[in-house]
């Protein structure tokens, strides 16, 4: 303690927590709704008729409301991918792991969740995979439900197929 | 019609992994009176301040720029903060430049900072998104399956982000200032550093530093008074785009192409690949430097890493990319933008040191940030435009 008392202090330690009231929003919440039930929910922009998952409510490009509801299957494709062999503090997930960029079936935009069930090596951009989800009595409002995604097994997608949403 | 502007002062730290010698406020006042000390000026004749830094929630300061009015000697004057994540060090650098152009101030001081050692970028990088699974682990995850995607649709070979880093630390041995001196640094020995996000690995990845830039801007009438040659601010310009929408092309993303050309009009450059002599860009990853090629208009669609492939970008190649060792030797993040723009400066009044580019007399700063989604790219030259 003495030999610590004598050096100077260059810095401390303040942890801060920020709690946040989250508001979802009328599209979010129709979103989160049906993921309850295990469905995935898009929408499609009238203008473009780009589908949107999660939903915002509006189409980013063409500023108009987006109010016609796409169901959207729980399978697509991996456009591409990071092997993530970073460790830090706030993350669960056993290492090394696959966040890859999900293209569902019919959708237009990608989003990030894991692939599992298959050597991290081994996983490819344009490779067919389906959700497995958590059982139904876990289940909330969060995309979270769906515990990762695995290869179907079906051939993979041309690249001309995902291209544009790199 | 606008003021001429010019860099007639440029100051920077040295940067480190942890500057405890050093308070922010010391950091970019240590900046500061170097780019003052490189102007001949002192305090009093700035007539206003312009700060940038990456959000404020990196190192949990919130509004810096109201506690470093004092070490920045700006009591009492116009002071304005800029804010445009990573490519913030830029965007700061041209509200500056306005201002004078502007004709609203005759000199200008602008700042930008960032003390790593004070924060947890990752963290702040690795936001919890309400209601999805948490698996983007920081910068680094974001932009490897941008990459990958690169890599994909190019066809570059797979030692082509290798070859950009090794590259960059040799040039940085160059550059005192620079954070990481890797002595040794060889292919070897980056290709067997760890792969942090497969594809990106360790050594092709940016440090984290404290850090921070600082440059004096001025008109005409102080630009001819000035004891060191102008860096002459030719064009400027800004584009951004959303983080999201369907089709977006995050590998070679519009708002940066159109970033581009609207500085190439502005300064009448056709052919930027000839007419510029040498460019300080963004580049985190190795491997957005063959990315940026193509996006900045340098190289073809896909054909950015042949630019890396044949030594074109070495110092000694017919445009030189980052001879200071660029963002992969140096990160103090809201700097990193600036440190491009002073760069790019430092070469056309011919005081780079050792890292000088022959020649050198037109030349790009760039910066991007955020999801690949902000852009901020200057033109400076030797000669009076």
């Amino acid at each position: 303690m003495s030999q610590v008392a004598s050096e100077p202090v260059t810095a401390v330690e303040t942890p801060i927590r920020l709690q946040y009231r989250y508001t979802a929003g009328h599209a979010t919440t129709r979103f989160l709704r049906a993921l309850t039930e295990g469905r995935l929910l898009g929408q499609r922009c009238p203008r473009c008729r780009k589908v949107y998952v999660p939903p915002r409510g509006s189409c980013p490009t063409c500023g108009v409301p987006t109010d016609e509801e796409v169901p959207l299957a729980d399978r697509g494709i991996v456009t591409s991918f990071c092997i993530v062999n970073v460790p830090f503090v706030g993350h669960a997930i056993e290492m090394p792991y696959v966040a890859a960029s999900v293209l569902l079936d019919g959708a237009d935009i990608t989003f990030q969740h894991l692939v599992q069930e298959i050597p991290a090596a081994e996983v490819r951009m344009g490779m067919r995979i389906e959700a497995v989800w958590a059982p139904r009595e876990e289940w909330g409002p969060s995309l979270e439900n769906i515990r990762h995604f695995r290869p179907t097994g079906e051939p993979d997608a041309a690249f001309e197929a995902y291209k544009e949403h790199l | 019609m606008a003021e001429r502007c010019a860099v007639i002062g440029i100051g920077q730290t040295k940067h480190a992994s942890a500057r405890k010698d050093l308070s922010i406020a010391g950091l970019v006042r240590e900046a500061a009176i170097r780019a003052l000390d490189d102007a001949q000026l002192s305090w009093a004749d700035v007539d206003a301040v312009v700060i940038g830094k990456a959000p404020d929630m990196f190192e949990g300061v919130m509004m810096p720029e109201l506690y470093l009015a004092d070490a920045l000697g700006a009591a009492g004057k116009p002071m304005l903060r800029v804010h445009t994540a990573g490519s913030v060090g830029g965007s700061t650098a041209i509200v500056a430049a306005h201002l004078v152009q502007a004709g609203i101030h005759r000199r200008v001081l602008t700042v930008a900072f960032e003390k790593q050692s004070d924060s947890d970028p990752m963290w702040a990088l690795t936001v919890k998104v309400p209601f999805q699974l948490p698996v983007v682990a920081g910068a680094g995850g974001y932009f490897a399956p941008i990459v990958r995607g690169y890599i994909r649709r190019s066809g570059a070979p797979a030692d082509i982000g290798i070859k950009v880093a090794v590259k960059d630390r040799q040039n940085a041995l160059r550059n005192p200032y620079a954070h990481l001196h890797i002595e040794d640094v060889s292919v070897d020995k980056v290709a067997s550093s760890p792969m942090l996000w497969d594809p990106i690995r360790y050594l092709e990845t940016c440090p984290s530093s404290d850090g921070a830039c600082a440059m004096v801007l001025g008109d005409e009438s102080a630009a001819q008074r000035a004891p060191s040659p102008p860096a002459w601010v030719v064009a400027t310009a800004m584009r951004s785009e959303p983080t999201m929408f369907a089709g977006r092309d995050q590998v070679n993303p519009r708002a940066g192409q159109d970033c581009a050309r609207d500085l190439y009009r502005q300064a009448g450059i056709s052919d930027p690949r000839r007419e510029i002599d040498v460019a300080e860009v963004y580049v985190p990853f190795s491997w957005f430097e063959p990315m940026w090629m193509e996006n900045l208009g340098f190289a073809a669609e896909g054909e950015g890493w042949r630019m890396t492939e044949s030594g074109a970008t070495a110092i000694d190649g017919d445009l030189p990319i980052n001879p200071s060792g660029g963002v992969l030797s140096s990160n103090p993040i809201g700097a990193s933008g600036m440190l491009r723009f002073a760069e790019a400066a430092l070469q056309v009044r011919s005081q780079a040191g050792e890292h000088q580019v022959d020649g050198a007399r037109v030349a790009l700063g760039h910066a991007y940030g955020g999801g690949s989604q902000f852009f901020s790219t200057w033109l400076v030259a030797a000669a009076k435009p």
